[in-house]
Protein backbone atom coordinates (compact mmCIF):
# COMPACT_ATOMS: atom_id res chain seq x y z
CA UNK A 1 0.00 0.00 0.00
CA UNK A 2 1.00 3.59 -0.53
CA UNK A 3 3.13 5.36 2.08
CA UNK A 4 2.29 8.86 3.32
CA UNK A 5 5.09 10.15 1.12
CA UNK A 6 3.63 8.44 -1.97
CA UNK A 7 0.17 9.76 -1.22
CA UNK A 8 1.53 13.31 -0.87
CA UNK A 9 3.37 13.01 -4.17
CA UNK A 10 0.29 11.64 -5.92
CA UNK A 11 -1.92 14.34 -4.45
CA UNK A 12 0.55 17.04 -5.50
CA UNK A 13 0.41 15.73 -9.08
CA UNK A 14 -3.39 15.89 -9.07
CA UNK A 15 -3.43 19.42 -7.63
CA UNK A 16 -0.89 20.54 -10.20
CA UNK A 17 -2.88 19.05 -13.07
CA UNK A 18 -6.11 20.73 -11.95
CA UNK A 19 -4.93 24.08 -10.63
CA UNK A 20 -1.45 24.65 -12.01
CA UNK A 21 -0.03 25.07 -8.49
CA UNK A 22 3.58 23.72 -8.60
CA UNK A 23 3.70 20.23 -7.09
CA UNK A 24 6.51 21.30 -4.77
CA UNK A 25 4.17 23.82 -3.12
CA UNK A 26 1.73 21.11 -2.10
CA UNK A 27 2.95 20.41 1.46
CA UNK A 28 1.26 18.71 4.41
CA UNK A 29 0.63 21.94 6.33
CA UNK A 30 -0.92 23.82 3.38
CA UNK A 31 -4.60 24.74 3.45
CA UNK A 32 -6.41 23.89 0.20
CA UNK A 33 -8.39 27.14 0.19
CA UNK A 34 -6.13 29.64 1.97
CA UNK A 35 -2.71 28.56 0.72
CA UNK A 36 -3.36 26.77 -2.57
CA UNK A 37 -6.34 28.91 -3.68
CA UNK A 38 -8.44 25.87 -4.61
CA UNK A 39 -12.13 26.76 -4.92
CA UNK A 40 -15.00 24.39 -4.12
CA UNK A 41 -15.37 23.20 -7.74
CA UNK A 42 -11.69 22.43 -8.11
CA UNK A 43 -11.72 20.69 -4.70
CA UNK A 44 -14.33 18.25 -6.04
CA UNK A 45 -12.05 17.60 -9.01
CA UNK A 46 -9.13 16.95 -6.65
CA UNK A 47 -11.24 14.55 -4.58
CA UNK A 48 -12.43 12.61 -7.64
CA UNK A 49 -8.84 12.47 -8.91
CA UNK A 50 -7.66 11.16 -5.55
CA UNK A 51 -10.43 8.55 -5.39
CA UNK A 52 -9.34 7.26 -8.77
CA UNK A 53 -5.63 7.32 -8.08
CA UNK A 54 -5.73 5.70 -4.63
CA UNK A 55 -8.78 3.47 -5.02
CA UNK A 56 -10.59 5.03 -2.05
CA UNK A 57 -14.01 6.60 -1.45
CA UNK A 58 -14.15 10.12 -0.07
CA UNK A 59 -17.80 10.85 0.78
CA UNK A 60 -19.08 14.37 0.09
CA UNK A 61 -19.66 14.93 3.82
CA UNK A 62 -16.02 14.21 4.47
CA UNK A 63 -14.65 16.75 1.99
CA UNK A 64 -15.32 19.70 4.29
CA UNK A 65 -13.09 18.13 6.94
CA UNK A 66 -10.12 18.02 4.58
CA UNK A 67 -8.81 21.51 5.29
CA UNK A 68 -5.14 20.82 4.73
CA UNK A 69 -3.16 18.58 2.45
CA UNK A 70 -2.11 16.67 5.58
CA UNK A 71 -5.79 16.02 6.41
CA UNK A 72 -6.27 14.54 2.95
CA UNK A 73 -3.15 12.38 3.15
CA UNK A 74 -4.25 10.99 6.53
CA UNK A 75 -7.78 10.33 5.31
CA UNK A 76 -6.60 8.58 2.15
CA UNK A 77 -4.09 6.52 4.15
CA UNK A 78 -6.78 5.36 6.59
CA UNK A 79 -9.33 4.74 3.87
CA UNK A 80 -6.96 2.71 1.71
CA UNK A 81 -8.20 -0.82 1.07
CA UNK A 82 -5.25 -2.51 2.77
CA UNK A 83 -5.27 -0.21 5.81
CA UNK B 1 -35.03 57.72 -39.79
CA UNK B 2 -32.85 60.49 -38.38
CA UNK B 3 -29.51 59.33 -37.08
CA UNK B 4 -29.78 60.72 -33.60
CA UNK B 5 -27.81 57.88 -32.09
CA UNK B 6 -24.34 57.96 -30.65
CA UNK B 7 -21.81 57.10 -33.40
CA UNK B 8 -20.08 53.77 -32.71
CA UNK B 9 -16.70 52.73 -34.09
CA UNK B 10 -14.65 49.54 -34.30
CA UNK B 11 -11.30 49.95 -32.53
CA UNK B 12 -10.11 46.36 -32.08
CA UNK B 13 -10.36 42.97 -33.79
CA UNK B 14 -9.39 39.46 -32.75
CA UNK B 15 -10.05 36.04 -34.23
CA UNK B 16 -9.26 32.37 -34.35
CA UNK B 17 -10.42 30.77 -37.60
CA UNK B 18 -9.83 27.81 -39.91
CA UNK B 19 -7.38 29.93 -41.92
CA UNK B 20 -5.49 31.70 -39.16
CA UNK B 21 -4.82 31.87 -35.43
CA UNK B 22 -5.44 35.62 -35.36
CA UNK B 23 -7.07 38.44 -37.30
CA UNK B 24 -4.05 39.33 -39.44
CA UNK B 25 -3.27 35.80 -40.61
CA UNK B 26 -6.97 35.18 -41.26
CA UNK B 27 -7.11 38.29 -43.42
CA UNK B 28 -3.97 37.33 -45.33
CA UNK B 29 -5.40 33.86 -46.03
CA UNK B 30 -8.73 35.27 -47.22
CA UNK B 31 -6.95 37.63 -49.61
CA UNK B 32 -4.79 34.77 -50.88
CA UNK B 33 -7.82 32.51 -51.41
CA UNK B 34 -6.47 29.81 -49.09
CA UNK B 35 -8.96 27.21 -47.93
CA UNK B 36 -9.12 25.93 -44.34
CA UNK B 37 -11.21 22.88 -45.28
CA UNK B 38 -9.41 19.57 -44.80
CA UNK B 39 -9.97 15.88 -44.13
CA UNK B 40 -10.93 15.22 -40.51
CA UNK B 41 -8.68 12.70 -38.79
CA UNK B 42 -10.58 11.78 -35.62
CA UNK B 43 -11.44 8.11 -35.07
CA UNK B 44 -15.19 8.67 -35.37
CA UNK B 45 -14.79 9.95 -38.92
CA UNK B 46 -14.79 6.38 -40.25
CA UNK B 47 -18.54 6.09 -39.47
CA UNK B 48 -19.45 9.67 -40.36
CA UNK B 49 -21.52 10.62 -43.41
CA UNK B 50 -19.12 13.58 -43.88
CA UNK B 51 -15.36 13.32 -43.43
CA UNK B 52 -14.20 16.89 -44.04
CA UNK B 53 -14.43 20.07 -42.02
CA UNK B 54 -12.70 23.35 -41.27
CA UNK B 55 -11.13 23.16 -37.78
CA UNK B 56 -9.37 26.21 -36.41
CA UNK B 57 -5.86 26.60 -37.81
CA UNK B 58 -4.30 26.89 -34.35
CA UNK B 59 -5.46 24.63 -31.50
CA UNK B 60 -6.75 27.05 -28.82
CA UNK B 61 -5.90 24.63 -26.01
CA UNK B 62 -2.25 25.06 -26.94
CA UNK B 63 -2.44 28.86 -26.88
CA UNK B 64 -3.94 29.18 -23.40
CA UNK B 65 -2.20 28.09 -20.19
CA UNK B 66 -2.98 24.40 -19.57
CA UNK B 67 -4.99 24.89 -16.40
CA UNK B 68 -7.12 27.62 -17.97
CA UNK B 69 -7.70 25.57 -21.12
CA UNK B 70 -9.02 22.55 -19.17
CA UNK B 71 -11.62 24.72 -17.43
CA UNK B 72 -13.06 26.06 -20.72
CA UNK B 73 -15.01 24.41 -23.50
CA UNK B 74 -13.27 24.74 -26.86
CA UNK B 75 -15.81 27.40 -27.91
CA UNK B 76 -14.90 29.53 -24.87
CA UNK B 77 -11.18 28.96 -25.46
CA UNK B 78 -11.60 30.44 -28.94
CA UNK B 79 -13.57 33.41 -27.60
CA UNK B 80 -11.02 34.17 -24.91
CA UNK B 81 -8.14 34.12 -27.38
CA UNK B 82 -10.02 36.39 -29.77
CA UNK B 83 -11.03 38.76 -26.95
CA UNK B 84 -7.44 39.11 -25.74
CA UNK B 85 -6.29 39.90 -29.25
CA UNK B 86 -9.07 42.42 -29.88
CA UNK B 87 -8.47 44.12 -26.53
CA UNK B 88 -4.75 44.46 -27.22
CA UNK B 89 -5.44 45.50 -30.82
CA UNK B 90 -7.50 48.41 -29.53
CA UNK B 91 -4.56 49.55 -27.42
CA UNK B 92 -5.80 48.19 -24.09
CA UNK B 93 -3.90 46.02 -21.66
CA UNK B 94 -5.05 44.04 -18.63
CA UNK B 95 -8.33 44.34 -16.76
CA UNK B 96 -10.50 47.38 -17.39
CA UNK B 97 -9.52 49.17 -14.18
CA UNK B 98 -5.82 48.59 -14.91
CA UNK B 99 -6.03 50.14 -18.36
CA UNK B 100 -8.09 53.23 -17.62
CA UNK B 101 -11.49 51.84 -18.65
CA UNK B 102 -14.41 52.19 -16.23
CA UNK B 103 -15.56 48.58 -15.58
CA UNK B 104 -19.13 49.81 -15.06
CA UNK B 105 -19.09 51.17 -18.63
CA UNK B 106 -17.63 48.01 -20.24
CA UNK B 107 -19.95 45.32 -21.63
CA UNK B 108 -19.52 41.97 -23.36
CA UNK B 109 -21.86 40.39 -25.91
CA UNK B 110 -20.52 37.05 -27.11
CA UNK B 111 -22.78 34.68 -28.98
CA UNK B 112 -22.76 30.97 -29.58
CA UNK B 113 -25.32 29.12 -31.65
CA UNK B 114 -25.04 25.79 -29.85
CA UNK B 115 -22.83 26.26 -26.78
CA UNK B 116 -20.39 23.90 -25.08
CA UNK B 117 -21.27 20.79 -27.03
CA UNK B 118 -17.94 19.00 -26.52
CA UNK B 119 -18.29 19.45 -22.75
CA UNK B 120 -21.93 18.35 -22.73
CA UNK B 121 -21.43 15.22 -24.80
CA UNK B 122 -18.04 14.39 -23.30
CA UNK B 123 -19.51 14.42 -19.80
CA UNK B 124 -22.49 12.38 -20.95
CA UNK B 125 -20.09 9.77 -22.29
CA UNK B 126 -18.36 9.74 -18.88
CA UNK B 127 -21.71 9.39 -17.11
CA UNK B 128 -22.72 6.40 -19.22
CA UNK B 129 -19.33 4.73 -18.99
CA UNK B 130 -18.32 5.42 -15.36
CA UNK B 131 -21.33 6.79 -13.48
CA UNK B 132 -22.33 10.14 -12.05
CA UNK B 133 -19.19 10.66 -9.96
CA UNK B 134 -17.18 11.14 -13.16
CA UNK B 135 -19.28 14.10 -14.33
CA UNK B 136 -17.14 17.20 -13.90
CA UNK B 137 -18.22 19.78 -11.33
CA UNK B 138 -17.24 22.29 -14.01
CA UNK B 139 -19.54 20.78 -16.65
CA UNK B 140 -22.32 23.36 -16.28
CA UNK B 141 -20.12 26.48 -16.25
CA UNK B 142 -18.31 25.03 -19.26
CA UNK B 143 -21.31 23.96 -21.35
CA UNK B 144 -23.71 26.87 -20.77
CA UNK B 145 -24.00 28.99 -23.92
CA UNK B 146 -23.12 32.15 -21.99
CA UNK B 147 -19.83 30.65 -20.85
CA UNK B 148 -17.72 32.37 -23.56
CA UNK B 149 -19.30 35.76 -22.77
CA UNK B 150 -18.96 35.23 -19.03
CA UNK B 151 -15.32 34.23 -19.29
CA UNK B 152 -14.47 37.22 -21.49
CA UNK B 153 -16.30 39.43 -18.98
CA UNK B 154 -14.32 37.92 -16.09
CA UNK B 155 -11.05 38.35 -17.95
CA UNK B 156 -11.64 42.00 -18.84
CA UNK B 157 -13.64 42.99 -15.73
CA UNK B 158 -16.83 43.96 -17.56
CA UNK B 159 -19.60 45.17 -15.25
CA UNK B 160 -22.02 46.93 -17.61
CA UNK B 161 -23.57 43.59 -18.55
CA UNK B 162 -22.51 40.33 -20.18
CA UNK B 163 -24.93 38.92 -22.75
CA UNK B 164 -25.35 35.97 -25.10
CA UNK B 165 -27.76 36.23 -28.01
CA UNK B 166 -28.61 32.89 -29.57
CA UNK B 167 -29.94 32.91 -33.11
CA UNK B 168 -28.23 29.96 -34.77
CA UNK B 169 -25.96 31.06 -37.61
CA UNK B 170 -26.70 34.76 -37.26
CA UNK B 171 -25.72 34.78 -33.55
CA UNK B 172 -22.30 36.36 -34.05
CA UNK B 173 -23.72 39.25 -36.06
CA UNK B 174 -26.61 39.66 -33.65
CA UNK B 175 -24.09 40.03 -30.82
CA UNK B 176 -22.42 42.89 -32.67
CA UNK B 177 -25.83 44.50 -33.25
CA UNK B 178 -26.59 44.22 -29.51
CA UNK B 179 -23.21 45.73 -28.71
CA UNK B 180 -24.15 48.67 -30.93
CA UNK B 181 -27.44 49.02 -29.04
CA UNK B 182 -25.71 48.92 -25.65
CA UNK B 183 -23.51 51.84 -26.59
CA UNK B 184 -26.23 53.84 -28.35
CA UNK B 185 -28.60 53.46 -25.44
CA UNK B 186 -25.98 54.75 -23.04
CA UNK B 187 -25.56 51.48 -21.12
CA UNK B 188 -21.87 51.20 -22.01
CA UNK B 189 -19.05 53.19 -23.60
CA UNK B 190 -17.19 50.15 -24.82
CA UNK B 191 -18.40 46.64 -25.65
CA UNK B 192 -16.44 43.54 -26.64
CA UNK B 193 -18.79 41.77 -29.05
CA UNK B 194 -18.76 38.82 -31.42
CA UNK B 195 -19.34 35.10 -31.61
CA UNK B 196 -17.73 31.70 -31.30
CA UNK B 197 -18.49 28.07 -32.07
CA UNK B 198 -16.68 24.74 -31.89
CA UNK B 199 -18.89 21.77 -32.71
CA UNK B 200 -16.92 19.62 -35.09
CA UNK B 201 -18.25 16.45 -33.50
CA UNK B 202 -20.01 13.39 -34.95
CA UNK B 203 -23.43 14.34 -33.56
CA UNK B 204 -23.92 17.75 -35.23
CA UNK B 205 -22.27 16.47 -38.40
CA UNK B 206 -24.74 13.58 -38.56
CA UNK B 207 -27.62 15.92 -37.74
CA UNK B 208 -26.72 18.55 -40.34
CA UNK B 209 -26.02 15.82 -42.89
CA UNK B 210 -29.43 14.26 -42.23
CA UNK B 211 -31.01 17.67 -42.83
CA UNK B 212 -29.31 17.61 -46.25
CA UNK B 213 -27.50 20.82 -45.27
CA UNK B 214 -23.93 19.55 -45.61
CA UNK B 215 -22.10 18.71 -48.77
CA UNK B 216 -21.21 15.02 -48.67
CA UNK B 217 -18.42 15.29 -51.20
CA UNK B 218 -15.03 14.49 -49.80
CA UNK B 219 -12.88 13.80 -52.83
CA UNK B 220 -11.26 17.26 -52.88
CA UNK B 221 -11.84 19.07 -49.53
CA UNK B 222 -10.76 22.54 -50.59
CA UNK B 223 -13.21 22.48 -53.51
CA UNK B 224 -16.33 21.44 -51.59
CA UNK B 225 -17.52 24.80 -50.24
CA UNK B 226 -18.58 26.64 -53.41
CA UNK B 227 -21.02 29.51 -52.72
CA UNK B 228 -22.88 30.77 -55.80
CA UNK B 229 -21.34 28.09 -58.03
CA UNK B 230 -23.84 26.07 -60.02
CA UNK B 231 -22.38 22.85 -58.60
CA UNK B 232 -22.80 23.85 -54.93
CA UNK B 233 -24.48 21.17 -52.83
CA UNK B 234 -24.26 22.19 -49.18
CA UNK B 235 -22.01 23.71 -46.56
CA UNK B 236 -18.86 22.53 -44.79
CA UNK B 237 -18.86 22.67 -40.99
CA UNK B 238 -16.13 24.86 -39.52
CA UNK B 239 -15.19 26.21 -36.11
CA UNK B 240 -13.86 29.53 -34.89
CA UNK B 241 -14.85 32.97 -33.79
CA UNK B 242 -14.07 36.65 -33.73
CA UNK B 243 -14.56 39.48 -31.29
CA UNK B 244 -14.72 43.22 -31.88
CA UNK B 245 -13.98 46.12 -29.59
CA UNK B 246 -16.88 48.50 -30.22
CA UNK B 247 -16.70 51.95 -28.74
CA UNK B 248 -18.60 55.21 -28.83
CA UNK B 249 -16.74 57.49 -31.21
CA UNK B 250 -16.41 60.01 -28.40
CA UNK B 251 -14.83 57.48 -26.04
CA UNK B 252 -12.46 56.25 -28.73
CA UNK B 253 -11.41 59.77 -29.60
CA UNK B 254 -10.87 60.73 -25.97
CA UNK B 255 -8.33 57.92 -25.50
CA UNK B 256 -6.77 58.38 -28.92
CA UNK B 257 -7.76 54.94 -30.18
CA UNK B 258 -7.17 53.87 -33.77
CA UNK B 259 -10.48 53.52 -35.61
CA UNK B 260 -10.97 50.85 -38.31
CA UNK B 261 -14.45 51.89 -39.43
CA UNK B 262 -17.77 53.10 -38.08
CA UNK B 263 -20.42 50.48 -37.25
CA UNK B 264 -23.09 52.61 -38.88
CA UNK B 265 -26.14 50.45 -38.29
CA UNK B 266 -27.79 47.08 -37.98
CA UNK B 267 -30.95 45.58 -39.39
CA UNK B 268 -32.72 42.53 -37.99
CA UNK B 269 -35.80 40.70 -39.18
CA UNK B 270 -37.39 37.28 -38.93
CA UNK B 271 -38.91 35.22 -41.73
CA UNK B 272 -41.80 33.60 -39.82
CA UNK B 273 -41.74 31.06 -42.62
CA UNK B 274 -39.96 27.78 -41.76
CA UNK B 275 -37.69 26.52 -38.98
CA UNK B 276 -34.81 25.65 -41.31
CA UNK B 277 -35.48 27.02 -44.79
CA UNK B 278 -35.14 30.60 -46.00
CA UNK B 279 -38.23 32.42 -47.15
CA UNK B 280 -37.85 31.86 -50.93
CA UNK B 281 -38.88 35.35 -52.05
CA UNK B 282 -36.22 36.95 -49.88
CA UNK B 283 -38.73 39.11 -47.99
CA UNK B 284 -37.03 38.75 -44.61
CA UNK B 285 -33.56 39.44 -45.99
CA UNK B 286 -34.85 42.48 -47.88
CA UNK B 287 -36.39 43.84 -44.69
CA UNK B 288 -33.18 43.37 -42.69
CA UNK B 289 -31.12 45.00 -45.45
CA UNK B 290 -33.41 48.03 -45.66
CA UNK B 291 -33.43 48.37 -41.87
CA UNK B 292 -29.63 48.28 -41.78
CA UNK B 293 -29.42 51.01 -44.41
CA UNK B 294 -32.01 53.18 -42.62
CA UNK B 295 -30.41 52.60 -39.25
CA UNK B 296 -27.05 53.61 -40.64
CA UNK B 297 -28.37 56.69 -42.43
CA UNK B 298 -27.24 55.14 -45.71
CA UNK B 299 -28.63 55.18 -49.23
CA UNK B 300 -28.32 52.07 -51.41
CA UNK B 301 -25.76 53.86 -53.58
CA UNK B 302 -23.45 54.34 -50.56
CA UNK B 303 -22.92 50.56 -50.51
CA UNK B 304 -19.67 49.61 -52.24
CA UNK B 305 -19.44 46.00 -51.10
CA UNK B 306 -21.51 43.17 -49.63
CA UNK B 307 -20.08 40.26 -47.65
CA UNK B 308 -22.66 37.55 -48.22
CA UNK B 309 -23.87 34.81 -45.87
CA UNK B 310 -23.80 32.40 -48.84
CA UNK B 311 -23.42 29.01 -47.17
CA UNK B 312 -23.11 27.09 -50.45
CA UNK B 313 -26.55 25.49 -50.17
CA UNK B 314 -28.58 25.56 -53.39
CA UNK B 315 -31.68 27.26 -51.88
CA UNK B 316 -29.99 29.60 -49.41
CA UNK B 317 -27.60 31.22 -51.86
CA UNK B 318 -30.38 31.74 -54.40
CA UNK B 319 -32.70 33.38 -51.84
CA UNK B 320 -30.00 35.74 -50.61
CA UNK B 321 -29.06 36.76 -54.15
CA UNK B 322 -32.71 37.35 -55.03
CA UNK B 323 -33.17 39.59 -51.99
CA UNK B 324 -30.10 41.64 -52.89
CA UNK B 325 -31.25 42.05 -56.51
CA UNK B 326 -34.61 43.27 -55.25
CA UNK B 327 -33.19 45.78 -52.76
CA UNK B 328 -30.53 47.25 -55.04
CA UNK B 329 -32.21 46.77 -58.44
CA UNK B 330 -29.95 47.18 -61.47
CA UNK B 331 -27.29 48.81 -59.27
CA UNK B 332 -26.46 45.37 -57.81
CA UNK B 333 -24.36 44.61 -60.89
CA UNK B 334 -21.90 47.31 -59.79
CA UNK B 335 -21.51 46.09 -56.19
CA UNK B 336 -18.76 43.50 -55.72
CA UNK B 337 -19.78 40.74 -53.32
CA UNK B 338 -17.82 37.94 -51.69
CA UNK B 339 -18.48 34.75 -49.72
CA UNK B 340 -15.82 33.83 -47.12
CA UNK B 341 -17.46 30.46 -46.43
CA UNK B 342 -15.82 29.28 -49.65
CA UNK B 343 -12.58 29.23 -47.61
CA UNK B 344 -13.55 28.93 -43.93
CA UNK B 345 -16.70 26.82 -44.17
CA UNK B 346 -19.64 27.62 -41.91
CA UNK B 347 -18.72 28.62 -38.36
CA UNK B 348 -22.38 28.71 -37.16
CA UNK B 349 -22.42 31.08 -34.15
CA UNK B 350 -18.94 32.30 -35.09
CA UNK B 351 -19.77 32.90 -38.76
CA UNK B 352 -21.34 36.36 -38.55
CA UNK B 353 -18.55 37.71 -36.36
CA UNK B 354 -15.67 36.36 -38.47
CA UNK B 355 -17.30 37.50 -41.69
CA UNK B 356 -18.15 40.90 -40.21
CA UNK B 357 -14.45 41.17 -39.36
CA UNK B 358 -13.63 40.42 -43.00
CA UNK B 359 -16.07 43.18 -43.99
CA UNK B 360 -14.38 45.69 -41.66
CA UNK B 361 -10.94 44.80 -43.02
CA UNK B 362 -12.24 45.01 -46.59
CA UNK B 363 -13.22 48.64 -45.98
CA UNK B 364 -10.10 49.36 -43.96
CA UNK B 365 -7.67 47.99 -46.56
CA UNK B 366 -9.79 48.75 -49.64
CA UNK B 367 -9.57 45.14 -50.87
CA UNK B 368 -12.36 42.62 -51.39
CA UNK B 369 -11.20 39.04 -50.76
CA UNK B 370 -12.10 36.55 -53.48
CA UNK B 371 -14.70 33.78 -53.35
CA UNK B 372 -12.92 30.56 -54.26
CA UNK B 373 -14.37 27.58 -56.14
CA UNK B 374 -16.51 29.79 -58.32
CA UNK B 375 -15.92 27.85 -61.53
CA UNK B 376 -19.36 28.41 -63.05
CA UNK B 377 -21.48 31.16 -61.52
CA UNK B 378 -25.07 29.89 -61.21
CA UNK B 379 -27.03 31.94 -63.76
CA UNK B 380 -29.81 32.47 -61.21
CA UNK B 381 -27.53 34.42 -58.90
CA UNK B 382 -26.98 37.59 -60.92
CA UNK B 383 -24.34 39.10 -58.59
CA UNK B 384 -20.85 40.40 -59.26
CA UNK B 385 -19.01 37.78 -57.20
CA UNK B 386 -15.31 38.61 -56.79
CA UNK B 387 -13.13 35.62 -57.68
CA UNK B 388 -9.69 35.02 -59.20
CA UNK B 389 -7.99 37.19 -56.57
CA UNK B 390 -8.84 40.26 -54.50
CA UNK B 391 -10.42 43.35 -56.00
CA UNK B 392 -9.67 46.95 -55.08
CA UNK B 393 -12.40 49.14 -53.63
CA UNK B 394 -12.71 52.85 -54.36
CA UNK B 395 -11.57 55.60 -51.99
CA UNK B 396 -13.67 57.90 -49.87
CA UNK B 397 -16.64 57.46 -47.59
CA UNK B 398 -18.19 54.17 -48.60
CA UNK B 399 -20.21 51.53 -46.82
CA UNK B 400 -20.21 47.74 -46.77
CA UNK B 401 -22.82 45.27 -45.56
CA UNK B 402 -22.38 41.92 -43.85
CA UNK B 403 -25.19 39.37 -44.03
CA UNK B 404 -25.89 36.55 -41.59
CA UNK B 405 -28.96 34.33 -41.45
CA UNK B 406 -29.87 31.53 -39.08
CA UNK B 407 -32.14 28.50 -38.73
CA UNK B 408 -35.34 29.83 -37.22
CA UNK B 409 -35.57 32.52 -39.87
CA UNK B 410 -33.24 35.04 -38.23
CA UNK B 411 -31.78 37.71 -40.53
CA UNK B 412 -29.07 40.13 -39.43
CA UNK B 413 -27.42 42.72 -41.65
CA UNK B 414 -24.62 44.93 -40.31
CA UNK B 415 -23.64 48.18 -42.05
CA UNK B 416 -20.09 49.48 -41.73
CA UNK B 417 -18.87 52.80 -43.12
CA UNK B 418 -15.45 54.20 -43.80
CA UNK B 419 -15.42 57.79 -42.50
Amino acid sequence: MASNEEILTGLAEIVNEITGVPAADVQLDKSFTDDLDIDSLSMIEVVVGAEEKFGVKIPEDEVKNLATVGDAVTYIKNASPEA
Amino acid sequence: MPRSQVPVVVTGLGASTPVGGDAASTWDSLLAGRSGVRPLTEEWVADSPVRIGAPVAVDPSEVLPRVQARRLDRSAQIALIAAREAWADSGLEGKASETGIDPDRLGVVCASGIGGLHTLLGNYDQLLAHGSRKVSPLAIPMLMPNSPAANVGLELQARAGVHTPVSACSSGSEAIAYGLDMIRSGRADIVVAGGTEAVIHPLPIAAFANMMALSKRDDDPTAVSRPFDKDRDGFVLGEGGALFVLESAEHAEARGARVYVELAGAGMSSDAHHIAQPEPDGIGVMAATRKALDDGGLQPNDVAHINCHATSTPVGDAAEALALRKVFGDAISGIPVTAPKSMIGHLLGGAGAVEAMATVLTLHHGLVPPTINLDHLDEQIGLDVVHDGPRKLGNGSIAALNNAFGFGGHNVVLAFRRP
